[in-house]
């Protein structure tokens, strides 16, 4: 990507990102209510987007070659099980990045 | 009281307020930082992004989308999908962000999940002046996040071990915002259309294409089965918090 590229990547994100937090006071008034589909969306879709955006972080594992996926498996059980022993944002980001980093750097 | 011991007292009552979000944005803006460098990109990249896109999630995903080819479509359809919960964010605040004048574009600007957090279920003090506590509560919020981005893409420069692996943070944060919204839903079928809807892209599409079709997929198989799917919902709260 040339420097032009990468600032009109970076203005899209912007642009969407301040679409979505000035929309509302464009649009919708406190006086009226918002439309029900509209809120439905709104709690329907994060965890949906989530779970994309976890495919989207291992999209260039491979199953079936290289180390099969075993270091990402084993950091994401750790990151789920320290989350909910836990319940600290913070503890369980790290603590499975570190365990990501031991796994590639001095086993597989 | 002036304007200016009115904009003070308000610094004093949001800046506690603002402490958590000053360990966590330390932390994650440092960790940004070092894993844009990692990428090969100047301390430049992760202070300008932090200043200008200032949304946690995205700007990790955005690190990609600068790695992939260039795709300005898809790079502003996955930030609308990535973003959207803000919409409700602007709808809870609608009411208290009336009246505070010039200072009202940047709190729109600076609507995150954790100042909106802090915003929408703060109370604010008597004699407090509303606007200047949330505009005090959004600045220094980004502050934090902005100078952790930078200090980790100077640092990045520096770290005297190996950073292989370090891409994984991103995983790390997906999963637990994911668990986090798994918690706010009764049965987990937000999610699996997620999950399931993205591994069929994956493999249909391949890794460089599959984002848009999937987004299509979700939008189409939570429209189809809203009957099924909002029961399951909790749609009281506009759910603050975790996700960042």
């Amino acid at each position: 990507m040339t420097v032009t590229q990468q600032i009109i990547t970076v203005l899209m994100c912007v642009l969407a990102t301040v679409l979505t937090r000035a929309l509302p006071f464009l649009v919708f008034s406190s006086k009226k209510p918002t439309p029900k589909f509209v809120r439905y969306l709104g709690a329907a879709l994060p965890a949906a987007i989530f779970a994309m955006l976890v495919v989207y972080c291992l999209k260039n594992v491979s199953i079936l070659s290289g180390s099969h996926g075993i270091p990402e498996a084993v950091a994401i059980c750790a990151v789920v099980g320290v989350h909910l022993w836990k319940k600290n944002t913070l503890l369980s980001i790290l603590s499975g990045t570190v365990i990501y980093m031991l796994l590639v750097q001095l086993v597989f | 009281m002036s304007k200016r011991q009115a904009s003070l007292r308000a610094l004093r009552a949001a800046f506690p307020h603002t402490i958590p979000i000053l360990t966590g944005f330390g932390f994650l803006g440092i960790t940004y930082g070092i894993f844009m460098s990692a990428q090969g990109f100047s301390a430049l990249y992760p202070f300008l992004i932090s200043l200008t896109v200032f949304g946690g999630s995205l700007q990790f995903i955005a690190v990609n989308l600068l790695l992939d080819a260039f795709n300005p479509i898809q790079a502003f359809a996955v930030s609308l999908m990535i973003q959207a919960r803000h919409l409700f964010y602007g709808i809870a605040m609608l009411d208290r962000y009336k009246n505070t004048g010039w200072k009202k574009p940047y709190l729109i600007f600076g609507l995150c999940d954790e100042s909106f957090s802090i915003n929408y279920t703060a109370k604010i003090p008597e004699g407090v002046d509303r606007g200047w506590f949330m505009f005090w509560v959004t600045l220094l919020n980004q502050t934090y996040w902005v100078i952790g981005s930078a200090v980790g893409g100077i640092a990045g420069n520096f770290i005297p071990f190996n950073t292989e692996g370090i891409d994984f943070v991103m995983t790390a944060m997906f999963v637990v915002i994911l668990i986090e919204q798994l918690k706010k839903e009764k049965r987990p079928y937000t999610a699996l259309i997620g999950l399931v809807a993205s591994l069929i892209c994956l493999v249909a599409f391949g890794a460089d294409s599959f984002l848009i079709p999937a987004m299509l997929i979700i939008i189409l198989a939570l429209t189809a089965g809203r009957r099924f799917i909002e029961p399951s919902l909790d749609m009281g709260e506009p759910f603050g918090g975790e996700s960042l």
